[in-house]
């Protein structure tokens, strides 16, 4: 019963929580006692999670605008000018604030704010003018410069704005397009000289550089979502939490590195993995099977040829294909060894052995992770396939909508399950050996078991599926709780440092 | 396109009415967005004594985006592709640093000025720019042997 409370809490999201509270705002008046009993089962937060908040784009929009009337209240600036200044201080408050006291002339020149900035920006008609960049000297031609008095035609200058928005997406540091003049162009010019959507993008790329350069700022980075994690966890935290977040449109990522949620795997330890997947994992297979390595360099070699007299390409040491001894020590016997039993061949193969252990061993963390990612993927297909299950389940068991639920919330539980089992095994691949590794492999056996049962639960005729709610809801249950276990186990350890890694995790 | 064209004969004209020293322009077609480029090796540098056959090439927003300029001759330099397309990329040929105002007339120069001093800094070959840092008397050998057998 009780890994069926913790499972139910834990699907409560923060908002559920705050109707918690209000609730329990209100029994405090009828029962007391009651109280506390609620207040014991109400669920702490747990080793694995991190405090974050979800921000929408408006929110956003409006951080930046206090801060940036903040500043303007406190230097006596326009707001434009001290959005400029704030954007290229990458909105470090308060060392903007102390800068522009010691030196304001120097700050505002570095921003491209240099004198004069204030006046309004205005198209001119120049008698005799001559456009540098298109060579035209219409007359009446509609020019524009800003306070650093490099003049363009208004055309010229408007597609060279509108080329870094569009092309390289630049925003807050357009410059002047004078060669060497690194005055910035603001939003003044902007609002003068280019068409409305492209000022729309400007404006979209500079709510962009805010979150970018705000470390505990983060862009939700599933598609099309325009959500911002707020979460205080630095980078020179990463070796020792996974700062798992989920945002308003429910995805699931890690706050560290962006990558979708890898717990109970650190951020180094994913990097490193998937790099060496990417170059390894079908090399290994291949190598595994074909080749050997050389017994003096450790060179992997190939054999192209029937000879077994082979010479590393590499060091050049001379050996024998069949034993790996060296090849002086054949004699005269070519092309037929018949020295197994001698000391130096058999170290040879020691030597081959242990390269080839490292590589079996890599093998077998790369095949399980690699089996639950495509499981997972396997399970989204099984997810629309639980819906179609769902809808013939309440026709022809007369259950309502509500009762059917049970089968999309197993299958959720499953798929989150996988994707944590695919990364316990990066994890364990750079554990050592030690009684917590194996402690922490009995957690994987417990929710890999756990995990299968589940999933064969599925496979069941739709027509039985309805007798089986009970189980299935214990099961999803209870696996739940595996997960929760593995993941809190892992998270204390991390947190207190504990882990031999076979790698330095604070590099 | 009929923008960058009047830009682009105006400069053009400029350069042919001062030409710089050490390289020549020659425009491929009428429409003159393919340049072939000749630069001698600068007399003081280790490519002394070679000419270089270049292509610049003009995007159709020129001069909104920088021209793309590569060397025909095979040439050993840090900041030069070692492939067959001896493809250059750094200063004001990226287009993050292009400025409108830029010139072609800037553009040949600098390339010149990478021939009497290479970038190893900006590189695109990290290999020779090491050896270029770190060993500069087997670079001077590789390259000048280069010189000899390509660009004469």
């Amino acid at each position: 019963m009780s890994s069926d409370d913790e499972f139910m809490s834990d699907q409560l999201s923060d908002d559920q929580y705050e109707d918690d509270d209000y609730s329990l705002g209100e029994l405090e008046e009828d029962d007391d006692r009651y109280l506390d009993d609620v207040k014991d089962e109400k669920p702490s937060k747990k080793a694995y999670e991190v405090d974050y908040k979800v921000h929408s784009d408006e929110q956003i929009r409006a951080a930046q605008q206090i801060q940036i009337e903040e500043v303007s209240s406190i230097l006596g600036l326009p707001g434009e000018q001290c959005a400029i200044l704030l954007r290229f201080f990458k909105w470090q408050k308060d060392r903007l604030i102390e800068k522009y006291m010691d030196t304001p002339d120097e700050v505002l020149e570095d921003a491209g704010l240099g004198p004069g900035y204030e006046a309004p920006a205005v198209l001119e008609k120049l008698k005799g003018f001559s456009c540098e960049i298109c060579c035209d000297d219409e007359r009446g031609l509609e020019t524009y410069a800003m306070k650093c008095g490099h003049r363009y035609c208004a055309d010229c200058y408007r597609q060279y704005i509108e080329s870094k928005i569009k092309d390289e997406g630049e925003a807050s540091r357009i410059e002047c397009p004078s060669e060497g003049c690194s005055r910035i162009v603001g939003s003044k010019t902007i609002d003068l000289l280019v068409p409305s959507e492209i000022n729309h993008r400007y404006r979209e790329l500079l709510n962009r550089t805010y979150v970018d350069d705000k470390p505990n700022l983060r862009w939700c980075p599933a598609p099309n979502c325009e959500y911002v994690v707020d979460c205080a966890i630095r980078p020179t935290q990463l070796h020792s939490i996974v700062p798992t977040v989920q945002c308003s449109c429910s995805h699931q990522f890690c706050f560290g590195c962006g990558y979708a949620d890898h717990l109970p795997c650190p951020c180094l330890l994913v990097k490193k993995w998937l790099k060496k997947c990417e170059d390894d994992s079908e090399t290994a297979n291949w190598i595994s099977a074909n080749t050997k390595e050389c017994p003096k360099c450790v060179s992997t070699i190939e054999k192209n040829g029937g000879c077994n007299h082979m010479t590393c390409r590499k060091c050049k040491h001379e050996f024998c294909w069949v034993c790996m001894g060296p090849w002086q020590e054949h004699g005269t016997s070519w092309y037929n060894c018949n020295r197994f039993e001698e000391k130096s061949g058999s170290e040879a193969r020691d030597q081959q052995a242990k390269s080839r252990a490292s590589l079996e061993r890599y093998l077998h963390y790369y095949n399980r992770y690699d089996n639950h990612d495509h499981s997972a993927k396997l399970d989204k297909d099984l997810y629309v396939k639980t819906e179609k299950k769902m809808t013939t389940l309440q026709s022809s068991s007369g259950l309502s909508w509500i009762e059917v639920q049970y089968l999309e919330a197993a299958s959720k539980v499953l798929q989150q399950c996988r994707q944590t089992l695919k990364w316990t095994y990066a994890f364990a691949f750079y554990l050592e050996r030690n009684n917590l590794t194996y402690i922490f492999e009995d957690n994987q056996k417990d929710l890999e078991m756990a995990v299968e049962t589940l999933s064969s639960l599925f496979e069941m005729p739709t027509d039985q599926l309805a007798n089986a709610k009970k189980e299935m809801m214990d099961r999803t249950a209870y696996v739940n709780s595996r997960r929760i276990i593995l993941l809190e186990d892992t998270a204390k350890v991390l947190a207190e440092e504990n882990w031999k890694f076979t790698v330095d995790l604070k590099q | 396109m009929a923008q960058a064209a009047k830009r682009i004969t105006r400069e053009y004209t400029e350069i042919e009415a001062n030409p710089p020293q050490g390289i020549t322009i020659q425009p491929i077609d009428e429409d003159m967005f393919k340049w072939n480029i000749e630069i001698t090796g600068p007399k003081e540098s280790i490519y002394a004594g070679g000419t270089f056959k270049l292509l610049l090439t003009l995007p159709t927003n020129y001069p909104f985006k920088p021209p793309v300029l590569s060397f025909q001759t095979k040439i050993y330099h840090p900041n030069v592709t070692n492939d067959d397309k001896g493809s250059m990329c750094l200063g004001i040929l990226r287009s993050d640093q292009w400025k409108p105002s830029c010139k072609i007339l800037a553009v040949l120069e600098m390339a010149r000025g990478l021939l009497m001093e290479p970038n190893p800094d900006d590189a695109v070959e990290t290999s020779i720019a090491e050896q270029y840092k770190n060993d500069k008397a087997a670079f001077e050998k590789t390259a000048k042997a280069w010189v000899k057998q390509y660009a004469k």
